[in-house]
């Protein structure tokens, strides 16, 4: 009686391992995002904290009030990118250009991490066993050190009297210094060098499990090194450079420190722009309205992901 | 197999040493894997290499595929050697173990990835495709990617896409080998049917004898790289020229003893296993007294509940075990020195008498013409 009890009331193994992601998804991504999304609604308002209140309760009336001026700001700002002269658009647009530089920049760090990324994971995963895992310790071992350090690393390298500018003089390549820092090339740079191992993990983890018998039997049948790569090799790490291209594109989009640090605030992002709007403009409905246009604009590569892993899941089963 | 000599017989000479291994020798550090190998198979023949994990077989299949390289020796195919060749320019494709398929490709993709390498005209690669598919009856599944087939609809695929650029040499590497028991029956005559109608030369790897002999003509038994006997699969089962493959293949007992007598016609051999000699119909060649093996297969073990009247060959003993296989029985017999001797009794055999059963007393007979003397 009491085992049946039991068994009815508690929950069983299977579902407390499985709740533990489900629970702290609920508190750390859905609560937020629910705060968040109140915010975008409420009006402004210098006090603590820096927003009016969802619901009011005034002379016994309970009033909801949801204001929207924060969305039609960027839906105004979007109609007048289509309306207006490309120069004076991209000047009033702030937001506009702002997701779109981000959305560029995402675009970029995956597609180098990418091209940079695969040649290292495919190297790795065909090395022999016993120095695969070395290989992906020195992949993972500089990032043992702060973000904060590394990025400072790039700027000692990067800035005019920095230790690259420093080499190139010395060996006669250039005999002034080129500006590297603060410019859209240090950004990327920058970025692709920290999103990396994002790319390259998941990449590795999709190789290693390729059969080699199957590069064995195109050879057979008479492809040559390079076709046995475009036609076998690469159409079958599809999933893993979809899945490495999610996990360096969705946080890439709203990196904030990278762009801050190594762009010198020359090109805005949306992420700077996030910032300025928490931070200096104490504008917090704004500055969530643009977080939740911004989720919104990543659900989309998020839910096609999904599909196609469940997909790629039916396949192999 | 009488046939397949007749066949052989007509083949021009050049024909007959259609594929010739020279002394492959295959060295991994101080291992040899392949050991100083020598087979010549003539053109359309189906050759089985047979032997147990380890031996060398799939290494020298790779060897002939180009995926692993010989450390001494030459392989002449139709005349041309193909040692230095890289795999994908060699006239021989091989149908992987597990099939290897390519599992994101149709089975018609898969099928005509070997002629797109070959810059085959695009009509005559659907042509081709669809003969081949017609060939193994998978035409209609011709859409299909890989993992939407069955284990035999798979195989089938693996062959034709090994067939499809027509090579000189087909290799299969363990064809039946994921196949369950019962398909893997069916499917044995299946796949010679088809590799006979295509008419390709063809050496299989595989552990399993029975495989082997049901289809292959010609077999050879391979132990620590080094080809231990070539032969039909009858002189083979019946004429094993040492104790390895006479074990190997098939059951037997067998006895070690020495040579006693050696005339002509005849010779005697002693073994303490055994109370009485054994008699040999023919005689062999070795001084007397040196230590031979003597192999008889249980079917040429009798039983019965009479003594006979000759001095050798026989023996009393006790019935230990009996496996009932319908149209025969295994026994197990204890003979008076503690050696079990295995004979396979015939159903009919019993004829009228009662069948012997566990723990009977009994007389066992060794066939006088079929038992097999081994000096190695």
């Amino acid at each position: 009686m009491m085992a049946k009890l039991r068994a009815r009331f508690l929950p069983k193994g299977r579902t407390m391992v499985i709740g533990i992601p489900y629970l702290w998804l609920l508190f750390f991504f859905m609560l937020p995002f629910f705060f968040v999304l109140k915010i975008s609604f409420a009006q402004p308002d210098i006090a603590q904290p820096p927003y009016q209140p969802l619901v009011k309760h005034e002379d016994n009336k309970l009033t909801v009030q949801l204001d929207t001026t924060k969305y039609k700001t960027l839906s105004d700002e979007i109609d007048g990118f289509i309306e207006k002269p490309w120069a004076q658009a991209k000047e009033e647009s702030q937001y506009v250009v702002a997701y779109w530089n981000a959305l560029k920049l995402a675009f970029f760090t995956t597609l180098f991490t990418l091209l940079i990324g695969y040649p290292i994971a495919y190297n790795i995963a065909r090395a022999d066993e016993a120095s695969r895992n070395t290989l992906l310790m020195l992949v993972m071992i500089p990032f043992w050190t702060s973000f904060l350090l590394r990025v400072y690393a790039w700027i000692g390298i990067l800035k005019d009297n920095g230790v690259l500018n420093n080499i190139l003089m010395a060996m006669g390549v250039i005999h002034e210094p080129v500006q590297m820092l603060y410019t859209p090339f240090s950004v990327l740079l920058g970025m692709v060098y920290n999103y990396l191992p994002f790319m390259i993990l998941p990449l590795y983890a999709h190789l290693v499990k390729l059969d080699g018998r199957l590069f064995e039997a195109a050879a057979d049948l008479g492809a040559k090194p390079w076709t046995i790569f475009f036609s076998i090799t690469l159409p079958l790490s599809k999933a893993g450079m979809i899945a490495g291209s999610m996990m360096v594109f969705i946080p890439a989009v709203g990196e904030y420190v990278i762009p801050a640090l190594l762009g010198g605030g020359e090109v805005v992002f949306i992420g700077n722009k996030l910032m300025d709007d928490f931070g200096a403009n104490l504008d917090w409905p704004q500055a969530s309205a643009v977080a939740v246009i911004m989720l919104l604009l990543l659900l989309a590569p998020i839910v096609w992901f999904h599909r196609f892993e469940m997909k790629q899941r039916e396949a192999e089963q | 197999m009488v046939t397949v000599e007749a066949k052989q017989g007509n083949l021009a000479l050049k024909d007959q040493n259609y594929l010739e291994i020279k002394g492959i020798t295959k060295k991994f550090g101080d291992f040899y894997a392949v050991d100083d190998v020598d087979l010549v198979i003539p053109k359309n023949e189906i050759f089985a290499l047979l032997g147990s994990s380890g031996s060398g077989k799939s290494t020298l299949l790779r060897i002939l595929a180009g995926m692993e390289t010989a450390t001494e020796g030459s392989i002449l195919l139709d005349g041309e050697n193909i040692l230095d060749l890289p795999p994908y320019r060699r006239p021989t494709n091989m149908m992987f173990q597990s099939y290897a398929l390519f599992p994101h490709m149709t089975v018609e993709d898969n099928v005509a990835f070997g002629l797109k390498q070959d810059k085959v005209p695009k009509g005559e690669i659907a042509e081709r495709v669809g003969k081949l598919l017609d060939l193994v009856q998978m035409r209609k599944l011709a859409r299909r990617k890989p993992h939407q087939l069955s284990g035999g609809q798979q195989q089938r695929v693996a062959l034709a896409r090994s067939l499809a650029k027509r090579p000189k040499l087909l290799l299969l590497d363990e064809p039946l080998g994921a196949l369950d028991k019962k398909l893997r029956m069916e499917t044995q005559l299946e796949l010679v049917n088809v590799i006979e109608t295509v008419g390709v030369t063809c050496i299989m790897v595989t552990h399993d004898q029975e495989e082997a002999m049901t289809m292959a003509s010609r077999i050879a038994i391979m132990s620590e790289g080094k080809l231990k006997q070539v032969g039909t699969p009858r002189e083979i089962y019946e004429f094993p020229n040492c104790r390895f493959t006479a074990e190997f293949i098939g059951t037997t007992n067998t006895f070690e003893g020495k040579m006693v007598v050696d005339e002509v016609d005849h010779c005697v051999i002693e073994s303490a296993e055994l109370p009485r000699g054994i008699y040999v119909g023919h005689g062999i060649t070795g001084p007397r007294g040196m230590t031979v093996w003597y192999t008889i297969r249980p079917e040429d073990v009798t039983l019965s509940y009479t003594r006979p009247t000759g001095e050798h060959n026989w023996s009393e003993g006790r019935v230990q075990e009996i496996a009932y296989l319908g149209s025969h029985s295994v026994y197990h017999v204890k003979l008076p020195s503690g050696r079990l001797i295995i004979a396979s009794v015939p159903s009919s055999h019993w004829a009228g008498q009662k069948p012997a059963t566990w723990g009977d007393d009994i007389i066992v007979q060794l066939s006088n013409t079929e038992g097999v003397v081994l000096t190695s």
